[in-house]
């Protein structure tokens, strides 16, 4: 699986990149889950820590704070993104350590 | 799904694939494939997805999506945990191993590395982390440094994919259409 790590970077590169319809800063907050306002910040905190409780109330007011469909998908996606990889860095980190240290 | 761009904003390309997979399965577009079809130039994860689940690994195909399962079963997925559920299931052709390990991982009759994996990704998924210890336990029930590293793959497309399941809202079909689509993923994979 020597592949994951590119296509992890790749990934990640393509959605915080220039492809996108929202701005960089704020897909780029939406991945860290960090420095959002109201009413995007519990969306996307949702999204990264419980997306099993987002419900469509959470949606409409983006939408009604003037954030487009496609702008939504983009900060969600990023905040799923964002949170995996976190988590998934932490374990390699954990395996490294516990590797080193047989 | 709660965003109307991922059932109806799809180019027509994609439209015509839909059309495709309806006619020759018989059965609706599940919600994952609109979500993988819809700006993959953007998302696009099924390469990533594809080479966690298929690419080459000690793990068999049958224990990568129980893993899938499992941790679906953390993120309370409930689309995700059907989808990999059935094709875990009709990889091993029985369903005992899948069931038991969904209702129990420390009682289920599964091989003792395997077990320690579930347990490493259920705390990974739960708690967001690990830490050295919980690593060292694993590797002490004889799962190799490589086959940890693949099944945290499977965690990271899986960690991925339930939160956006879930926070897109799929639709959980029947279990014809979730059985027609599991078969899909065992001949042609994620991408």
């Amino acid at each position: 699986m020597s592949d994951i790590r590119k296509l992890q970077r790749d990934l990640i590169a393509r959605v915080l990149g220039r492809g996108g319809k929202a701005p960089p800063a704020l897909r780029r907050a939406a991945f860290d889950n960090a420095g959002l306002d109201e009413p995007l910040r519990t969306l996307i905190d949702k999204v990264a820590h419980r997306a099993h409780r987002v419900t469509d109330e959470d949606i409409a007011e983006v939408r009604a704070a003037g954030l487009s469909e496609d702008q939504i998908f983009e900060v969600m996606v990023c905040a799923a993104v964002g949170q995996a990889h976190r988590q998934h860095t932490a374990a390699l980190a954990a395996l490294t350590e516990a590797l080193g240290g047989r | 799904m709660r965003l109307e761009i991922l059932e109806r904003g799809h180019r027509l390309r994609s439209r015509a694939v839909f059309a495709l997979i309806r006619l020759m399965s018989r059965q609706p577009v599940v919600d994952a494939v609109k979500l993988a079809f819809y700006r993959p130039e953007f998302y696009g994860a099924g390469p990533l997805t594809h080479e966690a689940m298929r690419g080459p690994s000690e793990w068999s195909v049958g224990d990568r999506e129980l893993m899938a399962a499992f941790v679906s079963k953390v993120n309370e997925s409930p689309f995700c945990i059907a989808a990999h559920s059935a094709t875990s299931r009709i990889w091993y052709g029985q369903d005992l191993r899948v069931a038991a390990t969904l209702a129990d991982v420390t009682t289920a009759p599964i091989e003792e590395p395997l077990r320690a994996t579930l347990i490493l990704l259920g705390k990974l998924t739960r708690d967001h982390a690990i830490d050295a210890d919980a690593v060292r336990a694993v590797l002490a029930a004889g799962v190799s440094p490589q086959q940890v590293e693949d099944a945290l793959a499977v965690c990271l497309a899986f960690n991925i994919t339930d939160r956006l399941a879930n926070a897109f809202g799929f639709h959980v079909p029947g279990p014809e259409a979730m059985n027609a689509g599991a078969r899909q993923l065992l001949s042609r994979g994620y991408r």
